[in-house]
């Protein structure tokens, strides 16, 4: 490997055994850090500056939907071919995001990642928030909320039942589910930190509040013993429900006849770009966390380096996805297929196409070197392209195939209003707010489980020392 | 507390995991049932030490996945077959290649939820107050201190005699807990 200011740390050898957390930590010392955060620790001003901004986003938020409301979705840039248009892709993206989230929490729980455990607090409140978002998209998509119960089976005097044969109703049922879980999920994980919470309050207001949430949680061995039962089956449920999800969302394009979205890469090529689009919004998060709160010792050059893995990995599938899109394309000879494949290239929208090859697909080579990898503000830059690259996969779905299908008496064009745009970036200030609201409202890193990395650390049993 | 002093069970802390493991190796070898131990994290072979091996938890999961399969499935059935059938150019009614996806993301949901709720009932939670919670120190076990108690309803429990044993296990303290 080529040689830097920091020989030592740039060796491969010494590399390996980068720590998931710093050394000389006890278990008071990351208890005290880590809730120090909620109790003690002022409001700062940077705190309280981002909160003000991202609550005026959230006004913009409700304005967009107020005159939604008021107006019905003809304020919307969406029109009879692209009846999809905005709410869709952005409900697409960010249901993608909170995949990473349950993919931390569950799946390298069931893989015995020792290095999730500091990022798999706020990854599943990033889902919980990414779910939120996503789920106004299609509420509101369908131009009377109030009637979205319409959805659910429930004994109405109509005495009909919705369509279990459409996509869309499962779409129901898979982010309903998905949603109740990671809440589950979340809560399950917080309970023994409420408890933490609990007994270090600061004041009677704390205590009532951490004492209410914590359910009366006393760390009794019976209780960790029921409690890793049910985390272990609950992380063996979420792993399979996460890559269901992401495929039902998939069935929405590709159990329809579209051209561009007829095919069977989809199931697979959308959960691994979820899970691509999730690690980098974890990376955008954690990046400014951990340096706000100095979490770094938590928070390690070793994790940041292991998402950027995960993001090349699922970045390479999803770059074949877009092959493979193609390759079939001309392969099966459709001639739809065949002239969609090129209106990607030519077509009015192609600008958006190649700018998302750079996004997706170019620019997280550069991961692939070690020197990219550990350049902290270099990986925040590039998680950023990462999820505007991803919104960008969205919209290519959703607007290409839609505006050129078979006949072209029926081809339109597609263009976002004010309200499009008004909406989605009042999404990214509910999104940001209420992450400004979980660093400072809860643990923002599970602290039994750095106790038990502690543990595992002073016993030898953890990966370095 | 001076109206009604009765006892919970005699508390001892200890300063690492190993110690409490050790602890209640010797609790047990003593003869001692009803020992409960409070750890601030999950401390593997802890649990079966005190005597506690099985856990319902799976088994009400299955339940609640079974359940939440069973439902959904047969719910789809009746509400697109028997409820309101819609003859679509003569496909079967039952089609249940269709009916998967509820099926699959409705296990999910009944295991989860049964999982969740079973385990906080079989804890007894929520549950506000615990006599433990009387011990001043027991703030403790939620940061960097391992307790283990000797609970009243042990046929072996007399207050003097088991907070001898618990002072021969090296503990850093030994306290009672009142209940009420």
């Amino acid at each position: 490997m080529s040689v830097t200011q920091q020989p030592p740390l740039n060796s491969p050898e010494i590399r390996r055994l980068d720590p998931v957390l710093a050394p000389g930590h006890t278990y008071a010392s990351v208890t005290d850090k880590i809730a120090a955060v909620v109790l003690t620790r002022p409001l700062g001003i940077g705190w309280l500056a981002g909160f003000a901004l991202t609550f005026s986003v959230v006004m913009l938020l409700f304005l967009c939907l107020s005159w939604l409301i008021i107006k019905g979705v003809g304020i919307w840039g969406i029109n009879i071919p692209i009846g999809w248009g905005f709410a869709i892709v952005n409900f697409v993206w960010w249901i993608g995001i909170g995949h990473a989230g349950t993919l931390i929490s569950a799946i390298l729980y069931l893989l015995n990642q020792k290095w999730r455990t500091s990022i798999n607090r706020f990854a599943e409140a990033m889902t919980l928030f990414a779910v939120a978002c996503a789920g106004i998209f299609p509420l509101i998509h369908t131009g009377r909320p109030w009637m979205a119960y319409y959805m659910f089976p429930y004994p109405s005097t109509m005495g009909i039942w919705p369509q279990f044969r459409s996509p869309l109703i499962w779409d129901v049922f898979a982010v309903s589910t998905y949603g109740t879980v990671s809440l589950l999920f979340w809560y399950v994980g917080l309970l023994p930190d409420l408890a933490t919470l609990r007994d270090r309050a600061k004041n009677r207001m704390q205590q009532v509040i951490f004492g209410m949430l914590s359910m009366g949680w006393r760390n009794s061995a019976h209780h960790w013993h029921r409690y890793q039962s049910a985390y272990l089956l609950l992380a063996g449920l979420a792993t399979p429900l996460v890559l269901s999800v992401h495929t039902v969302v998939s069935f929405d394009f590709s159990v329809a006849i579209v051209p561009g979205w007829h095919t069977t890469i989809f199931p697979p090529y959308f959960v691994a770009g979820a899970i691509y689009s999730g690690f980098a919004m974890v990376l955008t998060l954690a990046i400014p966390l951990r340096k706000a709160y100095g979490l770094e010792d938590f928070i390690t050059m070793r994790h940041l380096e292991n998402m950027a893995k995960v993001m090349l990995a699922t970045g390479l599938i999803v770059a074949y996805g877009y092959f493979i899109e193609f390759f079939m394309a001309f392969y099966s000879g459709n001639k739809f297929d065949v002239f969609l494949a090129k209106q990607r290239l030519h077509g009015p929208y192609s600008h958006f196409y190649y700018a998302l090859i750079l996004c997706n697909i170019l620019t997280p080579q550069l991961l692939w070197f070690q020197k990219v990898r550990r350049n902290v503000p270099l990986l925040f830059l590039i998680s950023l392209v990462i999820n505007t690259g991803m919104w960008l996969e969205r919209f290519v779905i959703v607007v290409i195939s839609l505006t050129r299908d078979f006949m072209p008496s029926a081809w339109g064009r597609y263009s976002a209003t004010f309200w499009d745009y008004g909406t989605f970036v009042g999404t990214l200030g509910l999104f940001t707010m209420l992450i400004f609201l979980f660093v400072r409202g809860l643990p923002a890193i599970a602290i039994s489980e750095m106790r038990e990395l502690v543990a595992h650390q002073s016993h030898g049993k953890g990966e370095h020392q | 507390m001076e109206h009604r002093p009765h006892s919970y069970g005699v508390i001892a802390e200890f300063g690492t995991p190993e110690e409490i493991l050790a602890a209640a190796k010797k609790a047990r070898e003593a003869g001692y049932k009803h020992v409960t131990a409070y750890t601030p994290f999950p401390i593997e072979g802890l649990a079966e030490e005190i005597g506690f091996k099985w856990t319902a938890v799976p088994l009400i999961t299955l339940i609640g996945g079974l359940g939440g399969g069973i439902t959904g499935f047969a719910m789809q059935y009746w509400m697109m077959a028997i409820s309101y059938p819609l003859n679509i150019g003569g496909r079967p009614l039952n089609s249940w290649p269709a009916f998967i996806p509820v099926t699959f993301e409705l296990t999910i949901l009944g295991a989860s939820t049964f999982a969740v709720i079973g385990m906080l009932a079989l804890n007894k939670l929520p549950q506000p107050h615990h006599p433990v919670f009387n011990v001043d120190r027991f703030s403790q076990a939620s940061t960097d201190k391992f307790f283990l108690c000797i609970r009243e309803k042990d046929p072996k429990f007399n207050l003097a005699e088991t907070a001898k044993f618990l002072q021969t296990l090296n503990p850093s303290h030994v306290d009672e807990v009142k209940d009420e």
